[in-house]
């Protein structure tokens, strides 16, 4: 379906690119079609990002070239870009919060030194191209108060304003309800068959099926293949994406769970700016069973995830472990240790490291009162570096140096050492958010081996992912969550379809 | 008439000292609406006012002195941003540093060109910038009233105090009718946003701080060529700080700016005018009390409990492009 | 004690770097040296040897060295919470009216008695001055640094109006309160040392140098060894870490800023108790500024806080000797010289720094870490 003579939009030849010692891109060539939606996949840190930032003159490649439309061209700034057509979409958008969607559209492109005619001017193209695609945005709103799904239409609109031929969407669906999800691919679709070009980056193989023409997997910063759709199956990517088969299941016996560790009645939250993230929840986790929580990112799970560990302060509701209440004003969460829980959160970076710190300090984050590390008043700076080194021996955490800085280890053992802290402290209760996000294959089978063991230790655990497969294989129980609520409850046999349905919001009974 | 003539005596006096803060003031809205925090205004408005005593006293031209406040103060003020925005330094440091140097470099200089103690030498009125009389002032001073207002209050400042008040309507179109009004409020609040669009974070920035820059100098120039015969050691006295508060007490807007000027500056008036006056039913009003007044108001104001100050998001933080 | 793998060298960053940017600083104002018609060398000559070349001037520059300390563990501390305390100016001079109060009204105690109650009497007024902006900082979200700032002022005001109205002893026109009685003042250490059997030129230098080591090693002690320490690094380093460790940022917040006043309005021990003998005006010299730029360049560590410091107070004794010494140079060359470090050492720490770890982070030690 492409065109037989023409060259493609867009062709990367031996593009490469080095941050200090990490090299993030090596020897990567690519080529885009014009008028197809051409999707990049590849795991987290594979280099997708940084190739797209050069594409866009955010960095600059230390060898290799760009051609657009079969004509070498320096893109070494957005502006350069922009010129040459391709627009972007950022994972994190790029808007001005107080301005209007209007002033957002503008910014760069104001078409004089003062306002006035610019933004008239960009009023109308902007109602022509709403109509053209179905991209409707509010012009006059400030944009900090439009939905994440209108924020990104903006986007879009921006980069067609600007007289993008390309349009590059990095992780778009990430923030996204299903039903925004699905009126973006519409949008996609739209751009696709009047002439655009469009290139998709994502992990999610679902939407490489369903939307894109061709698709490019890359690993570990280098192209590994592109084919066409058509030729690919979710199996067969996936394959690509790690480098060789995954093992999806984990061996696990059954185990009959025990008391309640964990009872959560009727938990509703809501964010700084008031809206529910969290609405009328309730379940238990009991001694001895791992319970998952599958959804679509953003649809609750951080926000019950930090109320449960004392983070985040709840609205209504009860939240009872081991027999302790929580206070709702998350004024407690001290004590939360005490009670034998044990968190490894979401986004280990923000919350569960100091990153700038020693290992052995990180060691000590949370337990720092704890007897075993003091010395009368004082912190026993030596039992806090041998334990954390017998910490990490036993979670095989390289290199094993306690006093080597946080920011120095991968991501897998970074992940390892908040593991290690947390498990190793002997919970009844461990809250665990996306434990693999970021960890390469091999310490994502330690660490679920690690999870089940716990489990067999009679432990409770609540288990956060949004990868299903994760959610499958580990858990003895599935919640799904959609939009703060808990539709359904599986058991981990479930087929994907049906729990993809119920992840969408779509109880069964109901038709689709 | 007496009470009234009192009236315009004290807003007249209030219109005079609320320029200094004015020009300081806009100058830090510029810096801060890009985004680069600057406690510096102190420092930059001490140099302007040493640059303009001095070469007017030696040139014997006001303007002149003008001219070199414009250019010192311009020249911290890029210091600023070499620190600031080149080398990402800390902005609240460096303004630090640069009252500080200010201080050490006018009161050093001065002692060893004039020999007098740090002060410049006495200007004479050549060499000053002067109240102009506008037509019609002398006959309409006996009108009551409205005459009266318009000779006593209107009439007789020095040019510089009528542009004070001509740029708050200049930085009122800029900051919200032109593209570099746009763009500089794009970079204060979301400067990613900026960079992504095509537009250079670090040239917005430089040219923010330059005009900050040039409104120190003419705030520094007034204090030493307009208000006063000559420069004297320290004679910011604090104005620097105040007119940072009145930006806050603005919430960074400049017509807002402008009424927290006004405010100040009749507080100070009130200061000078109630020394030693005792009032009915309250008695004598300390003079340092009303000189704490507006810092008082400001801290209440940041507080939260009258409305709310929310600065520009990406201010005090320097603009990184990659996060690794 | 080796530095951890993959960085540069600790000496490289506690040592080569600061000297680097001071050593800026001094080319620079070697060049202003050179405007005003001097010869930089001779001036530094004159410089050290005011400061350290004969007793007296070996004592001015530790008692300056004190003020210094203290300011600039006040700034460290708040500092490593992630707190930029710029009011121990204001905070130091409400902390002389916790000195004047104690030394005025309870010199009937023998001094054993009162030096403790007037130190703990500087802490508390110089914590209680900045509880409020690190309380609205903590509760109400208002920047700590504005607040800081308008607190300053609003301790002049407050100082200036009890000075004149309300302290100074009536008859006097002075804005300063009664000399303390002799019973009331911190001993001076060439006193001390006299009384021990050894010789000493008389200075300012008195007790509170002692007191101000001693904050260093438990400013050492709370940050590195204990768990509020931890807490407080952990706040500074990484908020939401901290919440997620269980920890308050609020309460963290107020108690840094406690801390932090605290030693700040220590420094009046040192010039209302041990050197004026009474409350005066603007006592606190701007020395609450410098101590910013003394615990930039000590790497908010005691240690180099101590050294800083000592550079600091030489400079302001130096400098005190030079302009008697050089007409052309008055004091104020030494507030040049100390603006142009704080902007070399602490705005412009990023000039040379990511040369020198670049140059000084062995490739062993990377390979080493790529491989794990």
């Amino acid at each position: 379906m492409t065109g037989e003579r023409q060259p493609p939009v867009i062709e990367l030849v031996g593009i490469s690119k080095s941050f200090g010692a990490v090299r993030a891109n090596r020897d990567i060539s690519l080529a885009v079609e014009r008028g197809t939606i051409h999707g990049i996949v590849g795991e987290n840190g594979a280099g997708k990002s940084t190739l797209m930032s050069i594409l866009y003159g955010f960095y600059q490649a230390d060898s290799g070239e760009i051609r657009v439309n079969g004509e070498r061209r320096t893109i070494d700034s957005p502006d350069a870009a922009i010129a040459a057509g391709i627009g972007m979409v950022h994972q994190h958008f790029m808007l001005v919060d107080t301005f209007t969607a209007l002033e957002n559209v503008v910014l760069g492109a104001e078409g004089g030194l003062t306002l006035k005619h610019g933004l008239a001017r960009a009023r109308q193209a902007l109602i022509d191209l709403e109509r053209d695609y179905g991209l409707e945005v509010p012009l006059d709103e400030p944009v900090g108060e439009l939905t994440v799904g209108q924020q990104q239409r903006l986007e879009i609109l921006k980069a067609l304003f600007r007289g993008a031929d390309m349009l590059i969407l990095d992780e778009p669906t990430g923030v996204l309800t299903p039903a925004e999800a699905n009126h973006l691919f519409r949008i996609l679709r739209q751009l696709k068959t009047q002439g655009r070009t469009v290139v998709l980056i994502t992990h999610k193989l679902r939407e490489i099926m369903s939307i894109t023409d061709n698709v490019s997997v890359m690993r570990r910063g280098e192209m590994v293949e592109t084919l066409a759709t058509a030729q690919a199956s979710p199996e067969k990517l996936a394959e690509l994406m790690v480098g060789r088969r995954v093992l999806l299941r984990v061996d696990k016996s059954a185990r009959a769970p025990e008391r309640d560790i964990l009872k959560v009645e009727n938990l509703s939250i809501r964010d700084e700016d008031g809206v529910t993230r969290v609405n009328d929840v309730s379940f238990t986790v009991r001694a001895g069973e791992i319970v998952g929580i599958a959804g679509v990112a953003d649809n609750g799970q951080s926000e019950l995830l930090q109320a449960l560990s004392g983070m985040r302060p709840f609205d209504a509701g009860t939240v009872t472990i081991d027999g302790h209440r929580l206070d709702p004003h998350a004024s407690d969460n001290y004590r939360l240790r005490e009670w034998g829980v044990a968190h490894v959160p979401e986004d280990r970076h923000r919350m569960g490291l100091v990153v700038p710190f020693e290992a052995n300090e990180n060691v000590l984050l949370g337990y720092h009162r704890e007897r075993d590390y003091r010395r009368g008043p004082l912190l026993d700076r030596r039992a806090i570096i041998e334990d954390t080194a017998r910490k990490m021996e036993k979670f095989d955490v390289r290199p094993s140096f306690p006093r080597l800085k946080t920011s120095l280890f991968s991501g897998g053992n970074q992940q390892k050492i908040v593991l290690a802290r947390e498990i190793e402290h002997d919970p009844d209760l461990l809250l665990v958010g996306q434990p693999t996000r970021g960890v390469d294959i091999g310490a994502i089978e330690f660490i679920h081996r690690r999870l089940i063991e716990l489990r067999d230790a009679g432990k409770a655990i609540l288990l956060v992912s949004v990868e299903l497969d994760e959610i499958q294989s580990l858990a003895d129980r599935i919640l799904v969550m959609f939009a703060g609520a808990i539709v359904g409850e599986c058991a981990p046999g479930v087929s994907e379809n049906e729990l993809g349905m119920l992840m969408a919001g779509v109880t069964p009974g109901e038709s689709a | 008439m007496e009470t009234l003539g009192a009236l315009f005596l004290l807003l007249d006096s209030a219109l005079r000292l609320s320029v200094p803060l004015l020009f300081a003031c806009l100058a830090g809205l510029y810096s801060e609406r890009s985004g680069v925090f600057d406690i510096g205004l102190e420092g930059k408005m001490l140099g302007a006012a040493f640059a303009a005593g001095a070469v007017a006293g030696v040139s014997g031209s006001a303007w002149l002195g003008v001219l070199a406040a414009l250019a010192a103060s311009l020249g911290l003020a890029l210091l600023h941003g070499f620190a600031c925005i080149t080398h990402r330094g800390n902005q609240i440091v460096s303004g630090v540093a640069i009252n500080i140097l200010a201080v050490g470099l006018t009161a050093q200089l001065g002692a060893t060109w004039f020999h007098q103690g740090g002060q410049t030498p006495s200007l004479s009125n050549d060499a000053r910038l002067l109240g102009l009389d506008w037509p019609g002032a002398e006959q309409a001073a006996g009108v009551p009233a409205i005459g009266q207002f318009y000779s006593e209050v209107v009439s007789g400042h020095n040019v510089l105090v009528y542009l004070a008040y001509l740029a708050v309507l200049l930085t009122w179109w800029v900051i919200y009718r032109t593209r570099f009004g746009l763009r500089l409020r794009a970079t204060g609040e979301n400067p990613a946003a900026v960079d992504t669009a095509g537009i250079s974070v670090t040239w917005m920035r430089y040219r923010a701080v330059a005009c900050c820059g040039l409104l120190c100098g003419f705030a520094g120039a007034y204090l030493s060529v307009g208000q006063s015969a000559g420069f004297i050691r320290d004679m910011t006295a604090g104005k620097g700080f105040i007119a940072l508060a009145a930006l806050i007490f603005a919430k960074w807007r400049p017509v807002q700016a402008m009424g927290a000027c006004f405010l100040f500056g009749l507080l100070d008036a009130l200061a000078i005018r109630l020394q030693g006056v005792p009032l009915p039913g309250i008695g004598e009003v300390p003079v340092q009390f009303m000189q704490a007044v507006p810092y008082v108001l400001t801290v209440i104001l940041l507080a939260g409990f009258v409305g709310r100050a929310v600065p520009p998001k990406a201010g005090g933080i320097p603009y990184t492009k990659d996060e690794r | 004690m080796s530095a951890p793998l993959g960085e540069a060298p600790r000496w490289v960053t506690a040592v080569l770097l600061p000297a680097l940017n001071v050593s800026a600083a001094f080319l620079v104002s070697g060049l202003v040296v050179l405007l005003i018609g001097e010869d930089p060398l001779e001036v530094v000559q004159l410089l050290l040897f005011g400061a350290f070349g004969f007793g007296e001037g070996i004592g001015y520059t530790l008692f300056y060295t004190t003020n210094f300390i203290f300011t600039g563990l006040a700034f460290a501390v708040a500092f490593h919470a992630g707190l930029f305390n710029i009011g121990a100016e204001g905070q130091a001079y409400i902390g002389g009216l916790g000195v004047a109060l104690a030394c005025l009204h309870l010199d009937f105690l023998p001094l054993a008695v009162l030096i403790p109650l007037a130190l703990a009497g500087a802490a508390a007024f110089g914590a209680a001055w900045a509880l409020l902006p690190g309380w609205l900082q903590a509760y109400r979200g208002s920047h700590v640094v504005i607040t800081t700032i308008m607190f300053n002022f609003i301790a002049a005001s407050v100082m200036v109006y009890l000075l004149v109205n309300v302290m100074s002893p009536p008859g006097s026109m002075q804005p300063e309160s009664a000399t303390f009685a002799e019973g009331a003042r911190l001993p001076f250490l060439h006193d001390v040392l006299r009384a021990l059997g050894f010789q000493a030129a008389a200075s300012p230098l008195n007790l509170s140098f002692v007191w101000a080591l001693i904050c260093c090693a438990l400013v050492w002690v709370l940050i590195w060894r204990t768990p509020l320490g931890y807490a407080l690094r952990t706040l500074g380093a990484n908020p939401t870490a901290a919440v997620y460790g269980g920890m308050s940022p609020r309460r963290l917040t107020v108690i840094a800023m406690l801390i932090s006043g605290a030693l700040a309005g220590s420094l009046a021990v040192n010039e209302i108790m041990g050197n004026q003998h009474r409350l005066i005006l603007e006592f606190t010299a701007g020395y609450g500024f410098v101590g910013i730029a003394v615990a930039l360049m000590g790497r908010s560590h005691p240690v180099g806080i101590c050294l800083a410091a000592l550079l600091f107070g030489a400079l302001y004794q130096g400098g005190a000797e030079l302009a008697f010494e050089k007409p052309q140079i008055t004091r104020d060359m030494v507030v040049v010289i100390q603006g142009l470090i704080i902007f070399f050492a602490g705005a412009l720490e990023n000039l040379f720094r990511p040369r020198l770890v670049r140059l000084f982070t062995p490739r062993a030690r990377q390979a080493l870490l790529e491989e794990a």
